[in-house]
């Protein structure tokens, strides 16, 4: 639980060596000679495993990549770094649609989380009374199984002869669906929505606890003093629990929508040719063409646009700003 | 995604890469002259070094003799199990008659990702911690181009030269099978779901490609060679044989079929599944599989098209940088003897490349023996046909556009 309040914007600044200033009388009492120095060098070596995890696992394989971008070659003769700087313009060039794609399926995925997710957040925050772990538990139950299981399983739910299937076609859902362009004929796998259900179901639990982590923190006499003030219900919630909430908000989308647009198992799995997102461009482009550099170059393309989109959109979210 | 155990044994300083990395980088940080300072240094100081290193030439140290182990990775289910699904018996038997241990992991799905994963090191010219791997004929004949496979020793495989079925004695790839020996046959056919298509028969690409009723209910592979393969067939053209434009000409035939909606999906082994519950209707399937599938579910069918099927072989290599060279031949060489090749054959159903199997296997199972797609007889044999060996840049543009056409 602690990791996700951390998670997101709600991140406090970490005790920067000397930035407190009580710090040092507090522990001045239990200073020997020479403890200073070990004391000033503590926050460092805390941050010692994290920042060599970092170095070795992000860095470096960043560095690595980075570089395989820029070089031209091919098995048989090897690759060299030849600053080919073409390859970024020509791989999106070819594989713009499914850039766009991602994202629209992405953001499509952090909306409906967003909406499954925050009556459910509100509700264990703030009605579930005893049944809040046992709550808790349950949403972060499906982790219990392996992530390819989970996806699987949808195709079992969604399958042709199913009863889903057979229930939203009597119900004619899938004719409107299928006018939007979201399904094909009388089927619902292999379609853009089961790609999209497949990213909200795999994301949803980590809309759900960020969202639950911001709610839980609303003090609920806030609630008690607006209604005090004839505030009716909705205008509550909309001038008091929304925006208090909005961190969560924040944090949540951010957490669904980063990991879900470079998702590809899902696409893989319940898509069909015309879902394929970015992420299947690059592991195709990786295994199945061995042109490592284009394989790259779109990885940095697409972490580029996620961190541009990412960008804006916290500085107009501003949780600051917000929060006021 | 995840993989069983993996026993990988890196040796990451081994004094040979060591000094090859040094000298390596030293040269890129002089030939990248006033741009090595900093970060672009860096950048360029990572290449990827030629493949052919090594290759043919001096090979690692052979451990077998004080080593009585060997390390094998294949495919999942592509092994016999004991009835309480613990023990390999023909592993076993290896192991009783050679003393030499047997660590046999499934650690290959897809040849695509096992390569991937083995890249580095073979790349690098380290072990991969493995000494025997079973690949399918394209990625052998990839490995051997690049100098990753190990030439095999005959003195260490007299069965396996004697009884190897004279059909697969000489691919284009392995002339006389210096690197490699086929662990199964398989034939790439069509498969179809009986319940699924209304009790029609499917029995050609075109059909699969063409027929409205079979609308966005049909699956192919997403292995190039057999898709495009079985296409160029159904076109009249011989894959053994083709160029560029048939190639071309199969791509927009396949084109045209994804355009209108036709294929659900191109897929792996996972067709199955989705083959068994109907959601594909028909598709190209890999024989050995419909075997198994037809066996729990008899609305399974599978047809041979009139204008013939692709056949392909998984092989068993010896990855470069292996320790157990020796043992790993003689690891081959028991499974070409015919009472444990038909052990083999009876269990995972796929062509059995062994001669003199066929009585073997009769005592196991009549039915078996008489079965064209574990033991091809005449007609099927002669309905045979194989992918020609690509080159590097060639499979890396027919790739590419087989990429494009499923979508990425």
């Amino acid at each position: 639980m602690s990791a996700t309040k951390v998670s997101g914007s709600e991140v406090r600044a970490p005790e920067i060596p000397g930035g407190d200033t009580n710090a040092p009388e507090v522990s001045a009492d239990r200073a020997r000679p020479g403890a200073p120095t070990r004391r000033g060098a503590l926050p460092y070596v805390l941050l010692l495993p994290a920042v060599l995890w970092l170095l070795v696992l992000f860095l470096v394989p960043m560095v690595y990549q980075a570089s395989t971008s820029l070089q031209t070659g091919s098995l048989e003769e090897g690759f060299e770094v030849t600053w080919h700087v073409r390859t970024y313009a020509d791989a999106f060039g070819a594989y713009w649609p499914q850039f766009a794609r991602s994202l629209l399926y992405a953001g499509s995925a952090t909306l409906l989380c967003l909406v499954l997710g925050y009556p459910l957040a509100y509700l264990i925050a703030v009605k579930a009374g005893r049944w809040r772990h046992t709550l808790l538990v349950l949403v972060v139950a499906p982790f219990f199984t392996s992530f390819l299981i989970r996806t699987l399983a949808w195709k079992a739910i969604l399958a042709d002869g199913g009863t889903v299937v057979a229930l939203l076609d009597r119900l004619h859902v899938l004719d409107v669906t299928g006018a939007l362009g979201w399904t094909e004929g009388n089927r619902l796998l292999a379609t853009p929505l089961a790609v999209v259900c497949g990213l909200t179901y795999s994301f949803l639990p980590f809309m759900i606890l960020p969202l639950y982590a911001s709610l839980d923190r609303v003090d609920v006499r806030l609630h008690e003093a607006a209604r005090d003030l004839y505030a009716s219900a909705p205008a509550v919630f909309r001038r008091v629990t929304l925006p208090l909430s909005l961190p969560g908000i924040v944090s949540g989308t951010l957490l669904t929508f980063i990991p879900a647009s470079g998702d590809y198992i899902n696409a893989e799995l319940l898509g069909s040719t015309d879902t394929r997102m970015a992420g299947n461009v690059i592991q195709s482009q990786f295994l199945r063409v061995l042109d490592y550099p284009t394989a790259a170059a779109l990885s940095f393309l697409l972490m580029a646009v996620v961190l541009l989109l990412v960008t804006v959109y916290i500085r107009r979210a501003g949780t600051e700003d917000l929060v006021r | 995604m995840y993989d069983g155990p993996r026993r990988v044994t890196q040796t990451a300083g081994s004094p040979r890469t060591a000094a090859a990395l040094t000298r390596r980088s030293l040269l890129r940080a002089t030939g990248a002259g006033a741009l090595s300072i900093g970060p672009l240094g860096t950048l360029a100081g990572c290449g990827i070094p030629p493949a052919r290193r090594g290759g043919d030439g001096p090979t690692a140290p052979d451990h077998s003799a004080d080593e009585k182990r060997v390390v094998f990775s294949n495919w999942t289910e592509y092994m016999d199990v004991s009835e309480d699904g613990e023990r390999h018996p023909t592993l076993q038997d290896f192991t009783r008659r050679t003393g030499i241990k047997v660590s046999y992991t499934t650690d290959i799905n897809d040849n695509v990702e096992f390569f991937g994963k083995i890249r580095p090191q073979l790349a690098a010219g380290q072990d991969t911690g493995r000494d025997l791997v079973c690949v399918t004929d394209w990625l052998a004949a990839r490995m051997i181009r690049l100098g990753w496979a190990r030439p095999l020793n005959p003195a260490n495989l007299p069965h396996a030269y004697a009884n190897l079925a004279a059909q697969f004695r000489s691919p284009d790839w392995d002339p006389g099978r210096a690197h490699s020996y086929p662990w199964t046959g398989t034939a790439t056919v069509i498969a179809y779901n009986a319940r699924a298509t209304g009790g029609r028969t499917v029995d050609s690409v075109s059909q699969l490609l063409d027929d409205p009723r079979l609308a966005g209910r049909v699956a192919l592979l997403a292995e190039m060679r057999d898709t495009v393969g079985m296409t160029l067939l159904d076109l009249g053209k011989d894959p053994a044989v083709c160029t560029d434009e048939d190639v071309d000409a199969a791509l927009a035939r396949l084109r045209g079929a994804v355009d209108r909606g036709q294929i659900r999906r191109f897929t792996g082994n996972d067709y199955t599944a989705d083959l068994d519950s109907g959601d594909i209707a028909a598709c190209l399937a890999w024989a050995g599989d419909v075997v198994q599938l037809r066996a729990d579910n008899p609305d399974i069918k599978f047809a041979i098209p009139a204008s013939g099927y692709l056949s392909s072989t998984d092989n068993l290599l010896v990855p470069a940088g292996a320790r157990h060279q020796t043992n790993a031949e003689k690891l081959i060489d028991h499974y070409y003897r015919p009472p444990v090749a038909a052990r083999l054959a009876a269990y995972i159903n796929y062509v059995c490349p062994v001669d003199g199997v066929r009585a073997e296997l009769a005592r196991i199972d009549p039915s078996m023996a008489d079965d064209p797609l574990i033991i091809p007889d005449a007609a099927t044999a002669a309905a045979s046909h194989a992918f020609r060996s690509l080159g590097g840049a060639e499979e890396t543009a027919y790739e590419e556009k087989f990429a494009t056409l499923i979508g990425a």
